[in-house]
């Protein structure tokens, strides 16, 4: 037995078969071109290119309808890297000036490319090397016209363990549907390999340095990418224990099930409202089947997304009232778009051209009180989608009264209009704002008056309460929903919205993380919505907290003076 | 010859598509371009030239071209790195 450390990079654990992915070792032999000959070496080449060209089209085909369009997008990339005139240009000339086969000019190319890569010190950056050496091997495969090994070719469930894998090989990892989980020799976090993993649900550990050489194929190996960890020809007591920790795992998972259609009650029989978020209205089908209480959270974002006109009315319509009938009466938030400024420019608004700092600039309902036809065509739809009268409108990054009273001003203008058309509203939508600028919270009972519910969206609170931009690698260790600070306003906004006899949702990453939650539901919120695949889980962390206890928690935590010792307690009490 | 200073504005810096957009870009101008990080120069019309500068968020690059059409070429990049390279 020979256990081996590595990084993480998919969570799960798989026993299995060991299936040695060989790498192309293709040789590559130096000749020299007679000078007679040099044309036709050039041609060569090209045509190689031009081959491969074609192989990359047939594999964005296969990747558009399998992995979707951001992974799409890499073959495009691909195909850039194709026509770099390192590549393109540098190799012809190393084949006229130095009389070089074609082979060995792009071998000597890409070789001068990859010691670039390695002074990059960024990981994120030095991981682009492997686009870069999947194309260059691909055209060399064309020049020596050598059929890859395809992983397709798998006959059996087996581990995959390579020296690396290639974004053009995940894909085959996703057609031959065999693949139990893999191991690399290299690869990090953050490599398109270890993203495609998570995405599949296939456990991976990777960065083993040399797992390829402690391995043969046939091997039996555990695969544990809960630890990062591989053993090879695992002892039978190890294999005992192994199936084990699986079958919890997999408990886990038949338990969650189990918990579907169940109401979201705590121990002592304190009803919370349990929602999901949704970010597009293709995910119906999945809404239906995740039989929540409703949507807390739809963000309209996606239908202003990769085009350069705004969305009609009659496109907004169609997709509320898909999602809408998804749901029959159960209630449907709809947010109004949070957009920022560069993209209603690409709308062909003018908006702002370079903002300094967008994330307190020009967005959400600031926009769009700036540019009204946008929220009235947005309006217009919902007013219509509103057929089972369960929508709700929320209005993001709110910070005053005026805000509040401009967007009611034109809600009436619309209403006015559709009456006009003979449209008749059958009941008013209720009216939210969203609670992520901490002005909206410090002055929410100047606004309850105003409105029906209130939304917190704890990811902008906390980054605008800690003043920390959490994508900034040097401040976002800052970010801490977990901060007194963030805990307090939260106490406030729900004490304040109780008074007032309204209730409080929150649909932040707050919502769905084990340990908030009891948090959130002791201070008195009464809606958590959470990302689909988390609403089970959340479900679980409801059904299993005490509420009374919570409550005299929350009330301590609100006293304790740093984020560490509000974690420290939860985490004592949530096992 | 124009000589500018740009910035990367856009949260992920250059990576792959913003690289192969810039690239692409390039190439659709006749002029010489280049993009420069501290001492080290690459070709701006070579996605891998350009990935190798791992240009991170906040990063400032030069970009000098020279050529028949290097106003429309520079305003061009311009236009890419201010327009966060369509990314949300």
């Amino acid at each position: 037995m020979l256990i081996k450390k590595g990084i993480a990079a998919s969570l799960g654990i798989v026993i299995g078969k060991a299936h040695i992915l060989k790498e192309e070792n293709i040789l590559i032999e130096q000749k020299e071109i007679a000078p007679e000959k040099i044309k036709a070496e050039i041609k060569r080449f090209k045509d190689a290119l031009e081959k491969t060209k074609l192989d990359l089209d047939a594999i964005r085909v296969k990747v558009l309808a399998v992995l979707g369009k951001q992974h799409a997008k890499l073959i495009d990339s691909h195909h850039l890297i194709l026509s770099d005139p390192l590549i393109a240009k540098e190799v012809p000339k190393l084949i006229t000036e130095k009389h070089f086969n074609a082979e060995f000019a792009l071998s000597e190319v890409l070789d001068r490319a990859e010691q670039e890569f390695e002074k990059i010190d960024d990981e994120f950056f030095h991981e682009r090397k492997h686009d870069v050496f999947d194309v260059g091997k691909k055209i060399i495969s064309n020049l020596v016209n050598s059929e890859k090994v395809s992983l397709k070719d798998i006959k059996e469930p087996v581990v995959i363990i390579a020296h690396n894998l290639y974004p053009s090989d995940t894909l085959h990892i996703r057609e031959s549907n065999k693949v139990l989980g893999f191991c690399m020799d290299l690869g990090s976090k953050s490599s398109h390999t270890a993203i495609f993993a998570q995405s599949m649900g296939i456990p991976a550990v990777v960065g083993l340095s040399d797992i390829t050489r402690q391995i043969q194929s046939g091997d039996l190996v555990i695969v544990d990418g809960e630890q990062g960890m591989v053993i090879i020809s695992p002892t039978v007591e190890i294999i005992a224990k192994y199936r084990l920790r699986q079958a919890e795992l997999h408990k886990q998972e038949i338990f969650f099930h189990r918990l579907k259609g169940l109401p979201a009650v705590t121990r002592d029989g304190h009803k919370i409202n349990l929602m999901v978020n949704l970010d597009s209205s293709s995910d119906s089908e999945e809404l239906a089947a995740t039989r929540s209480e409703g949507v807390g959270l739809f963000r309209t974002e996606f239908l202003y997304m990769n085009r350069d006109a705004v969305p009609t009315e009659a496109e907004q319509l169609k997709a509320y009232s898909e999602v809408a009938r998804a749901l029959g009466p159960l209630p449907l938030t709809i947010r109004t778009a949070d957009i920022g400024g560069d993209r209603a420019t690409q709308l062909g608004i003018k908006g702002l051209k370079d903002e300094r700092n967008p994330f307190m600039g020009f967005r959400g309902i600031r926009l769009f009180i700036k540019y009204p036809e946008l929220l009235k065509t947005q309006l217009r739809a919902i007013y219509k989608a509103n057929t089972a009268a369960a929508v709700k409108i929320m209005i993001p990054m709110v910070s005053s009264l005026d805000e509040v009273i401009t967007v009611k001003k034109m809600a009436q203008e619309v209403k006015t209009e559709l009456s006009e058309e003979g449209f008749e509203i059958k009941k008013e939508p209720e009216l939210g704002v969203m609670v992520e600028i901490p002005a909206a919270a410090i002055i929410l009972d100047s606004l309850l008056g105003e409105i029906d519910f209130v939304s917190i969206g704890t990811n902008d609170l906390v980054q605008y309460t800690l003043a920390v931009d959490r994508i900034n690698q040097y401040v976002s260790e800052l970010y801490e929903p977990f901060h007194p600070a963030v805990l307090r306003l939260i106490n406030l906004v729900v004490q304040t919205a109780h008074k007032k006899g309204k209730p409080v949702s929150v649909c932040g990453e707050m919502a769905s993380d084990p340990y908030a939650i009891p948090l959130l539901v002791g201070l008195g919120v009464d809606i958590l919505s959470v990302p689909m695949k988390m609403y089970l889980r959340a479900k679980y962390s409801v059904r299993t907290m005490n509420f009374e206890r919570f409550s005299a928690l929350s009330q301590h935590a609100l006293g304790l003076p740093t984020s560490d010792q509000i974690r420290k307690m939860v985490e004592e009490e949530v096992k | 010859m124009i000589k500018k200073n740009i910035r990367v504005i856009n949260e992920l810096g250059i990576h792959a598509r913003p690289a192969g957009m810039l690239a692409d870009t390039a190439s659709k101008f006749t002029c010489d371009l280049k993009l420069i990080k501290d001492k080290m120069e690459v070709n701006c019309k070579s996605i891998m030239g350009i990935l190798t500068l791992a240009a991170g968020f906040g990063v400032t690059l030069t970009v000098v071209a020279s050529g028949k059409d290097e106003a429309a070429a520079v305003a061009a990049i311009e236009r890419l790195f201010a327009g966060k390279f369509e990314e949300e």
